[in-house]
């Protein structure tokens, strides 16, 4: 599915892209040819029943899984076929990730799980400011043991955004919190795209979620099923489910 | 069913597992197999011993004279205790052998008319022995005929008591009086240049001039009667018979080395098994503990199911019972099998006619029940801790671990660590118990390299010792009779000679209240240039004016001190008894003897200026030329070689000492690889996630095993010289327990023995390392991401 008006080159496009992984003793067609384009700046939230490929999209968006076959191009350069080091260096140099379960190095302080990131990016915020973006300021050196869920989310959401990566890529970051936890997670990571001009993916089964979105992309068995743009994008403050 | 489920996850589990158990299974195997070892030597030995002393009716006393009379037999006979007795007539001779120009001395014992004696009687392996009729038969010892590859019929010329004859060998044997062949002198046997031979009592008794006398008793005592009591007869139904003194066979020169080579054996049966175990023990607990811990869930689900505490407890303990019988069968296999070698090995050395390959099934029972008992009570907490856990808790994930700032970071602020940095520090704090024992398993395996090689270049110091500075004279001459001094003229003059100095050996008892030892007292000429004594520093001591000087082993014994007075009775010529004052503490580590000045000792033994020892130094050019005149002088009674003993130190030391060093190195090696690929695998399962997350954030695959190989790299440095110290430790435990008459190993741990043992662990570790590395590249990172921790 192509795109109307392109008011820039895109971030990302995709290209027939399929995705089939052997489980046990069967097939598994993840994707089925997915065309897609990502532009610089949007907040796009892709909706998805569990099992409709939508992480596995993001994986392979985000360099952590590679196609069976089709095209991804990042910036132009393509993605397929790329070799384990490159992967590394893309994520490391473009892409930041937050997960469903945070994901944050237990041995490491918020600030220290921050600056894991910072030390090797290369030009980074400094680990304090990403973190009073996220409203953690006053928690810098807890250790996530001693955070709540949706404390270490936004922890997870700082170390993300400080290496002003080109794209955000968030795989059912609210999916562990309760409601009004994740509206603050939301929150964080609306205020981010805002402030930093991040292109930023959402992926989620929660339909409510997609009103903070400039575009919605719906996924269902393995192939791009609609896309809608929202007119206004909703403060996530707004949202309830 | 229910069992039979469990019994397949627990197969699986092991088969997955198989690499980590196999390794914890290596150590429980070395620590048995070094046990099994040095027991199944120790009890063949022992066993092969004294079946061999019971049949051959090996003497429970010996007594050597100058000349007594046969007929005084009956009397000596009769001597309460005494159940058997044999008279004989030990001699020395001067071989010469065809085709080896070096000197050859031989011990000689008489063979009675009729046959076999009836106390010490001979093993033969091949042919008979010595007609009574002909007197130029010989039997001769296994060892000898084995160096000079002669066999039945074979002759050679000999010197005995002066006169040159043929020997024609009829017998090759062994005797139970023999069973460690050193030569006079010597520390270690010489098989080429020393022999016993066995010759018809008439023919002896005549090149002797000792026809119806004897020079030599040996008896035997019957069981439960005091050998003192038959001691202090026959010293005193001998004494005008020249005796120097009837000795106990714990005394015996054979029998007292085989008892200190058992005695050693025991030690290493004990020290290094428990080291191992001790390991295997940790890495058990860590390796339970560790599994237990990832399977909370599936217990608390066994357990909803209605398994009982005893039925989960049980399922795990026979994963650790798996590993341990796992470790018994390669340890008590290997075991046997190393042991076996073992007594081939010094069968070598000990004259013994077979050996007897013998292991009591208690002993065998017994380690199976320690290693079976170590295992559980390794995995015991973490067993106990698994059925115990109430299912509803367990269902929980356990919660992220908690972490702090350690006091060391604080520290090292200014050293502005890296975040992986940190990460490493903070695992390694987290659980200090683990990462000491960790530490301690390393240190371990170094110590146990330290401990197998340090006593390579604590002999070598000793043979420096020895030879470089305290013997430097190429040949000793031993006189047949003491002699006046102005004898040293003629050899001094020998073409080939440089240069030669004398000095005096004699029998002698030291007493000191109730302690008394029978030892050499030699005598140093003044401004002796080839013969030192020298302190534990080793620097030269002079000798005094008077007194005596003891080596500090023989003054421990003694418990004297310098300036006590020792009584000395001296055990030959006229016999005197002197009270000398003790001069000095020297310090040897071969051999017990004291030193004297030696005029001071003729003029305290009365018989006038004399020496019955030549030492020389020779023209390397002209060796041969010196053996043949001192094998053709009648005044000289046996020649030995400071070569020939360094020869056969070292040739000793590289089929024993290094031998077993290799077994102890290679079994660190093991310890090292188990406890470290352990912990490395086990950090690995605790760390995936952790490391799959910065794999994702970016994080090169280098930059993650930084992480887990640095922790290694740490535990490495603490545990190596950690592994040092306790190392060295053992060492001085081992060097105090080993100390005999005949060695006194100086504790010498050289940066080579330390050099060696952290590149052993070093390897290993690295090995480990490198599986690691290459399971940290094929780690699934997706799939990581997906699970809750």
């Amino acid at each position: 599915m192509a795109p109307g008006v392109t008011p820039a080159q895109p971030v990302f496009e995709t290209v027939a892209l399929t995705k089939i992984y052997p489980q046990g003793d069967v097939l598994v067609h993840a994707l089925r040819g997915v065309d897609l384009a990502l532009f610089p700046g949007e907040l796009v939230v892709m909706l998805g029943a569990s099992g409709s490929g939508k992480s596995t999209l993001l994986n392979i968006l985000g360099g952590l899984d590679t196609a069976t076959s089709g095209q991804v191009r990042y910036q132009g350069t393509d993605l397929t076929g790329a070799s384990d080091r490159a992967l590394t260096r893309y994520r490391r140099d473009y892409v930041g990730f937050v997960f469903q379960f945070y994901n944050l190095i237990p041995s490491l302080t918020a600030r220290e799980n921050v600056m894991a990131v910072t030390e090797i990016a290369r030009e980074p915020m400094a680990p304090e400011a990403a973190l009073d973006l996220v409203g953690l300021a006053a928690r810098m050196d807890h250790f996530p043991a001693q955070l709540s869920g949706g404390e270490q989310q936004r922890v997870a959401i700082a170390r993300a955004i400080s290496k002003r990566p080109n794209v955000l890529l968030c795989d059912e970051p609210t999916g562990a919190l309760d409601s009004a936890t994740g509206i603050l997670v939301l929150e964080a990571l609306a205020r981010a795209n805002r402030e930093t001009g991040t292109t930023t993916v959402i992926i989620t089964h929660n339909a409510s979620i997609a009103q903070m979105a400039d575009r919605v992309i719906t996924l269902s068995d393995g192939l791009i099923s609609g896309e809608r743009r929202n007119p206004v994008r909703q403060d996530p403050v707004t949202l309830s489910w | 069913m229910a069992r039979s489920v469990l019994h397949t996850k627990l197969r699986r589990e092991i088969w997955q597992m198989r690499g980590q158990l196999l390794a914890i299974a290596l150590v429980i195997a070395g620590g048995i197999a070094v046990c099994l070892m040095s027991l199944v030597n120790l009890e063949s030995l022992t066993a092969t011993r004294d079946r061999y002393y019971a049949e051959r009716q090996f003497a429970a006393v010996f007594v050597q004279v100058k000349r007594a009379p046969r007929h005084r037999l009956p009397t000596l006979a009769a001597i309460p205790g005494v159940t058997a007795l044999s008279a004989r007539i030990e001699a020395t001779a001067k071989l010469t052998l065809p085709g080896f120009d070096e000197p050859v001395s031989a011990h000689l014992v008489s063979v009675p008319p009729e046959g076999q004696p009836s106390v010490n009687q001979l093993y033969l392996r091949q042919g008979r022995l010595p007609d009574p009729a002909r007197d130029s038969e010989v039997a001769i010892i296994g060892s000898f005929a084995e160096a000079h590859h002669l066999g039945l019929d074979d002759t050679f010329s000999a010197i005995i008591h002066g006169r040159q004859q043929t020997l024609t060998v009829v017998g090759v044997v062994e005797s139970p009086e023999f069973i460690y062949v050193i030569p006079p002198g010597g520390m270690l046997p010489d098989y080429q240049r020393y022999g016993v031979l066995w010759m018809g009592e008439d023919a002896l008794a005549s090149a002797m001039d000792l026809r119806g006398a004897f020079n030599s008793l040996v008896l035997q005592v019957a069981p439960g009667q005091p050998v003192e009591d038959v001691i202090d007869r026959l010293d005193r139904e001998l004494d005008r018979y020249g005796s120097t003194g009837a000795i106990a066979r714990a005394d015996q020169f054979s029998h007292r080395f085989l008892s200190d080579e058992l005695k050693q054996l025991r030690i290493m049966a004990i020290i290094f098994p428990t080291i191992f175990m001790g390991v295997a023990m940790f890495l058990l607990n860590v390796v339970v503990s560790r599994l237990i811990s990832t399977q909370r869930e599936v217990v608390a689900i066994l357990k909803a199911f209605g398994y009982s505490n005893r039925q989960i407890g049980w399922h795990y303990s026979q994963l650790v019972l798996v590993i341990a019988l796992t470790g018994l069968g390669i340890g008590i296999t290997t075991g046997l099998w190393l042991g076996h070698w073992l007594g081939e090995l010094y069968m070598d050395y000990y004259r013994f006619p077979t050996l007897l390959f013998r292991i009591q099934p208690g002993w065998l029972a017994l380690l199976a029940a320690i290693s079976l008992a170590v295992a559980l009570l390794g995995g015991w907490r973490s067993i106990r801790r698994a059925a115990a856990l109430p299912p509803a808790e367990a269902m929980q994930p356990e919660g992220p671990a908690r972490y702090h700032v350690t006091l060391a970071e604080r520290l090292l602020r200014w050293a502005r660590l890296r975040q992986p940095s940190h990460m490493i520090v903070r695992q390694l704090t987290r659980r200090p118990g683990r990462t000491a024992l960790s530490a301690l398993g390393i240190a371990m395996a170094t110590a146990i390299v330290v401990v197998g090689n340090f006593q390579f270049s604590s002999v070598s110091l000793m043979v420096y010792t020895q030879f470089a500075r305290v013997q430097k004279q190429d040949i000793t001459a031993t006189l047949v009779e003491p002699a006046n001094p102005s004898a040293l003229y003629a050899l001094a003059r020998q073409p080939g000679v440089r240069y030669a100095e004398g000095r005096r050996i004699v029998s002698v008892e030291l007493v000191n209240g109730h302690r008394r030892w029978r030892t050499a007292l030699t005598g140093l000429p003044e401004g002796a240039r080839l013969q030192f004594v020298v302190n534990a520093a080793l620097e030269d001591v002079d000798i005094p004016t008077a007194g005596v000087l003891l080596t500090d082993f023989l003054a421990r014994a003694l418990a004297v001190h310098p300036g006590d007075t020792l009584t000395v009775r001296v055990l030959e010529g006229r016999r005197p008894v002197l009270h000398l004052p003790v001069s000095g503490i020297t310090s040897e580590f071969l051999g017990v003897s004291a030193t004297m000045n030696l005029a001071a000792m003729n003029r305290a033994v009365g018989d006038g200026p004399r020496v019955n020892q030549a030492l020389m130094t020779v023209d390397p050019m002209q060796t041969d030329a010196v053996y043949r005149k001192l094998r053709d002088t009648p005044g000289v009674m046996a020649t030995t070689l400071r070569q020939a003993m360094l020869n056969s130190f070292f040739d000793t030391l590289a089929r024993t000492f290094l031998t077993y060093t290799f077994i102890i190195s290679l079994l660190g090696g093991i310890i090292a690889f188990g406890v470290i690929y352990n912990t490395a695998r086990i950090s690995l399962a605790e760390r995936g996630r952790d490391l799959a997350s910065l794999r994702v954030l970016g994080y090169s695959h280098h930059e993650v095993s930084h992480i887990l190989l640095g922790e290694l790299a740490l535990l490495l440095l603490i545990g190596i010289p950690l592994g040092w110290g306790i190392g060295w430790a053992l060492a001085q435990g081992i060097v105090t327990a080993m100390q005999t008459e005949l060695f006194r190993v100086p504790l010498i741990i050289t940066t080579h023995t330390l050099a060696l043992a952290a590149s052993v662990v070093i390897a290993s570790a690295l090995a480990s390392g490198a599986v690691t590395w290459w399971r940290l590249r094929t780690l699934d990172l997706v799939a990581v991401l997906k699970t809750r921790e």
